[in-house]
């Protein structure tokens, strides 16, 4: 998923009061180092094409810094392999970045805004390439961390009680692609990148659908006796 | 009930962040500012409500988080 598909299509959550949230239009102005990188990329000829390598080289710093990063959890990935990655993740970053340059308004360093690009493209294509033609499993692949052990009966019983509760809610309160969203990503563990590859969806559509049937959930667990505040205290 | 590490993350992330929190864009968004916010010690959440939320329930976005933030505090250290 290129950084646009990522920030710029999805839905929001819309769950916190616009009221509490604080514009970035009215933060500072930006900072001496900020202005002359945007004064760098708006410009033309060499100093342009000078200030678009300085930037390739930040992003691919950053995108190098994200592989090394995850790879203890990508030891089927060669070095080669790795810098490819970091490679492509900073190329996309870069075409990320300099479309929507104007979207920079300095509520941060500009090489911090930056970042991020490189950090996102780099992240979701390892989450990618680690579940490169496997099978998306949209039905619940296992129940354990919901089992009981070590419990008292009185536990057990209550603990049996609550998974019955949770499956029926699963079965029942649910659109059929609410819980294929929910059960992949939050019982079955697939990356909401990959999840979005395959759904031709997009992370933050995906996450609106994930919320929504995570409201559900709670309301048929709440419904069932077993309300939020308490489940949290678990 | 006895506590269970395991069963209360499988909770948790089954149910999500009880608070309200903001979706996948606004948290992409407004990562860099709420990072500096954090790494210069002030206080980000107050800034951008709803985005730690956000990261308890996303996992995705919670690693982006945590590499921003390793990045922009490694340079500060430089």
């Amino acid at each position: 998923m290129s950084c646009a598909a990522a920030a710029g299509t999805v839905a929001s959550v819309e769950a916190v009061p616009q009221a509490q949230r604080v514009s970035t239009a009215a933060v500072t102005p930006l900072d001496p180092e900020s202005r002359r990188w945007l004064r760098d990329l708006r410009s033309e000829g060499a100093e342009h094409d000078a200030a678009v390598a300085r930037l390739h080289a930040l992003l691919l710093r950053a995108a190098r810094f994200e592989v090394a990063r995850r790879r203890p959890a990508h030891p089927h990935l060669r070095g080669n392999e790795l810098d490819d990655i970091a490679l492509e993740a900073a190329d996309d970053a870069l075409v990320s970045v300099l479309r929507r340059l104007d979207d920079f308004r300095g509520a941060s360093r500009f090489t911090t805004w930056v970042y991020k690009f490189a950090l996102l493209e780099a992240a979701v294509k390892l989450r990618r390439r680690a579940w490169q033609g496997r099978e998306i499993p949209l039905e619940p692949e296992t129940w354990s961390l919901f089992a009981g052990g070590g419990l008292t009966p009185d536990e057990e019983a209550e603990q049996r009680a609550l998974l019955a509760a949770v499956q029926e809610g699963i079965a029942t309160a649910l659109t059929p692609h609410q819980r294929e969203v929910l059960v992949a990503l939050a019982l079955n563990g697939v990356p909401i990148d990959v999840l979005a590859e395959r759904l031709e969806s997009t992370r933050g559509a995906l996450y609106k659908t994930l919320h929504d049937a995570r409201q559900k959930l709670r309301k048929h667990l709440a419904a069932s006796g077993f309300p939020s505040t308490v489940l949290e205290e678990r | 009930m006895t506590e269970r590490p395991e069963r209360r993350q499988a909770l948790a992330r089954l149910l999500g962040p009880s608070g309200p929190e903001v979706g996948c864009d606004e948290c992409f968004a407004e990562l860099d500012r709420y990072v500096e916010l954090e790494v210069a010690g002030l206080d980000a959440d107050a800034a951008v409500p709803g985005l730690r939320a956000h990261l308890e329930g996303c996992p995705a976005c919670r690693e982006e988080h945590e590499s921003l933030r390793a990045l922009v505090s490694g340079e500060q250290l430089l």
